[in-house]
């Protein structure tokens, strides 16, 4: 496989890009687990984690179902050179991303969190010990980072209660959950977490992946990794639809869903289709008082990697003005080899304004940062 | 909005099972004692509540039972009413859905054979899909070889969500006796329900259940192109039918942009999902989830980047749409005229034998 790569300066990029950045998707990861986790978990589940390991509802033990392209998942210029896994370094993100692409807010959403863990008591845990470690080892020591708190989201009450103790805590700019959830997000299960959302101010970023241990089709588990990731976007599509036919928003009016790493294009056709139905449902659906592109328009942002690359790029400008450029939220996905490179990124024309927001005052905007 | 010329081929209309009475003399002795004995219930679907509102458009529906049921009225509300020259009956009485092999296998037949008899035998301008039980794709396969003959069967049926991705190489026997015969594969909405209908679980109203058709396509079509269908079968073509059509280009970019970073994982796909999309995959135009202006419309149209993809439908007697507003706003004449007419006879070859 040929892999290339290039030194780039922040120089280089200054004179082509010059445009201050967010970057709505940075992964961080642990250099060791047991020196940088272990400290905020109590012995018990530091012994539960050496015992029985993270069992997730999935087959492997370690790694994931579908084996990735690459190493980690990352892009092969990302391993600090002091060692450790890519996105495990603060000072070498700091340097090797942060700077070059003149990021001026990075929001950091942890992956492997305890999120989806099988014993909810230890996803509580462990996502408490991973939104401590996020201030720790990375919001205080650079100040252009910001957390996002991990629920053990399966559970409403501890996810609560995690929720209540970040409140107002200027480290963190959202709730973070995974999209593959064990039942729709719609459910009624989960909304003591909107309403948590809601009174402390944080929007609710749905992260690509989880575990809910639904086939990742409704026709069962395909056969490839590119399937499975392409995937991302029916279920993106499904918790957009159960959020809006439950009532959610309704319910919830100032939640804020910011869906991340799930694609975009998709959703101005989901909303067509949903307002269809609906018309001709309501009967069944008395809660939904209004159409489901209404409420998609004030609820649901969506971060752009990994972005939609059409042969013609006014197709794509058709596409985001159906969403409403105010709701599109740059992002890379650093370290992963699906980064999505802000000086190369294939965006249509548009004016001095749009693209300034695009890249940043959206999500200055959304996350309370002006 | 543009009309539907005269002489438009409707791609896909429901001609219903009344009940299992009428579908008694088209089985064996030992299934129609077993049938009777054990008191075997309506295979309807949880897909189509006999009422609910989407089942049956009001003025389609008759005062007491199913809608589709009556031969003389879908001649004059769907045939007559929209001057349609030939039109494809899918039977979506719920073969695939049993856990029986044997008795899918069965009931396969006798809808076959009854959709023959019923319909085909007594109105010219129909013609059906051959209904298989793709519980077995060996018996799916001899069901095809033995109705083949018949040119008024002009594709294969399944539903959009079975068992397993039907890109997989388990399924290969159908397309393989698909090809064989010049039939395209039809792909209706619809679950076997083995799996929730969506990748997060069951959802709570019927409506979310009609919507996640969708995503169950655009899952369904990135298994297709993966697993190499198109390359194994390279004649094969793919209706996608009842499945809306706005999300196919958008769904190809994203399939697309992967297939380039992961072209590796799959190397039997040799070109741009899109590519393979314009050859081989067709999509019925009710229903459509398009946007409200025409000049969106006009616009979504161009992201096919082809014109020959689409193919009229009433989807008679589902309620899509009202009066004879069979065509979204926004189509050019030339369009309306390629997805009435042309596109559905270069997609279906035995249109043209028996016409």
């Amino acid at each position: 496989m040929n892999v290339k790569t290039e030194t780039r300066t922040s120089t280089d990029v200054n004179q082509s890009a010059k445009l201050a950045i967010a970057d709505c998707d940075i992964h961080p990861s642990p250099k060791s687990v047991e020196k940088e986790i272990y400290p905020y978990l109590a012995k018990r589940w530091q012994k539960h984690s050496e015992t029985y390991g993270l069992l997730l509802r999935q087959p492997y033990q370690n790694g994931p179902a579908y084996p990735k392209g690459q190493p980690d998942a990352s892009r092969r210029d990302a391993y600090p050179p002091e060692g450790g896994r890519p996105g495990s370094n603060v000072k070498f993100m700091g340097e090797h991303h942060l700077d070059v692409h003149n990021v001026q807010l990075g929001v950091l959403n942890p992956l492997k969190s305890g999120q989806g863990l099988q014993n909810v008591d230890f996803a509580a845990a462990y996502c408490r010990a991973v939104n401590d470690w996020q201030i720790s080892h990375w919001t205080s020591q650079d100040a252009r980072l910001k957390g996002s708190v991990c629920l053990p989201y399966e559970d409403a009450a501890l996810s609560v209660a995690e929720i209540e103790r970040r409140a107002g805590d200027p480290n963190y700019v959202q709730a973070f959950m995974l999209i593959r959830t064990s039942e729709p997000m719609g459910q009624r299960r989960y909304w003591p977490i909107y309403d948590a959302c809601a009174a402390a101010n944080l929007p609710l970023a749905v992260h690509a992946f989880g575990f809910g241990g639904s086939p990742s089709t409704s026709s069962g588990w395909p056969s490839y990794y590119i399937e499975d990731m392409v995937a991302h976007a029916q279920s993106a599509q499904a918790m957009v639809m159960s959020l809006v036919m439950e009532g959610v928003f309704e319910r919830t009016p100032a939640l804020k869903i910011v869906v991340v790493e799930a694609g975009f294009a998709w959703l101005p056709p989901l909303a067509w289709r949903l307002d269809r139905i609906w018309e001709k449902n309501r009967d069944e659906l008395p809660h939904v008082n209004r159409p489901p592109s209404e409420y998609i328009r004030d609820h649901v942002w969506l971060t752009t990697q990994p972005f939609e690359e059409p042969d013609r790029r006014s197709h794509l400008k058709d596409t985001m003005e159906w969403i409403g450029w105010d709701k599109l939220l740059f992002a890379t996905d650093y370290p992963h080899w699906d980064f999505d490179d802000p000086v190369r990124l294939p965006l249509p024309k548009v004016d001095k304004a749009t693209r300034e927001n695009f890249f940043l005052g959206n999500a200055l905007d959304l996350y309370g940062l002006r | 909005m543009p009309a539907v010329a005269p002489g438009a081929i409707d791609c896909d209309l429901h001609p219903a099972v009344p009940n299992v009475k009428a579908l008694l003399p088209y089985f064996d002795e030992h299934w129609r004692d077993m049938i009777v004995q054990r008191g075997v219930h309506e295979l309807d679907s949880i897909s189509y509540p006999n009422n609910a509102p989407m089942t049956a458009r009001p003025d389609w529906k008759p005062e007491t039972g199913k809608a589709g049921v009556d031969l003389d009225r879908l001649r004059v509300e769907a045939l007559d009413g929209f001057q349609t020259s030939l039109a494809i009956c899918n039977c979506l009485y719920g073969v695939q859905l049993l856990y029986t092999e044997d008795m899918a296998y069965a009931y396969a037949r006798a809808v076959n054979d009854w959709m023959t008899a019923e319909w085909l035998d007594k109105e010219p301008r129909l013609r059906a899909s051959i209904v298989i039980p793709p519980q077995n794709p060996e018996y799916a396969a001899a069901e095809i070889d033995r109705l083949a003959g018949d040119k008024r069967f002009v594709q294969v049926l399944m539903l959009v969500m079975d068992e397993m991705p039907l890109g997989r190489r388990r399924y290969w026997p159908i397309y393989k006796a698909a090809e064989r015969h010049g039939l395209p594969i039809g792909i209706h909405a619809g679950s076997a329900y083995r799996h929730p209908v969506t990748p997060v679980g069951w959802p709570s109203y019927h409506a979310e259940d009609s919507a996640a058709q969708a995503q169950a396509f655009q899952t369904t079509l990135s298994s297709l192109m993966t697993e190499g269908v198109f390359a194994e079968f390279p004649e094969l073509k793919v209706v996608l039918l009842e499945s809306g059509f706005a999300w196919l280009p958008s769904h190809m970019w994203r399939l697309g942009k992967f297939w380039r970073g992961l072209r590796m994982e799959i190397p039997w796909v040799d070109r741009h999902p899109m590519e393979i999309a314009k050859d081989h995959v067709r999509l019925t135009i009710n229903p459509r989830d398009v946007p409200p202006s025409a000049d969106a419309v006009e616009r979504l149209m161009n992201h096919f980047e082809s014109d020959e993809m689409l193919l009229f439908s009433t989807d008679y007697p589902h309620w899509q749409f009202d009066g004879d507003d069979a065509l979204p706003e926004g189509l050019s004449r030339a369009l309306a005229q390629k997805i009435c007419q042309d596109n559905p006879l270069a997609t279906y070859s035995r249109l043209k034998e028996t016409a």
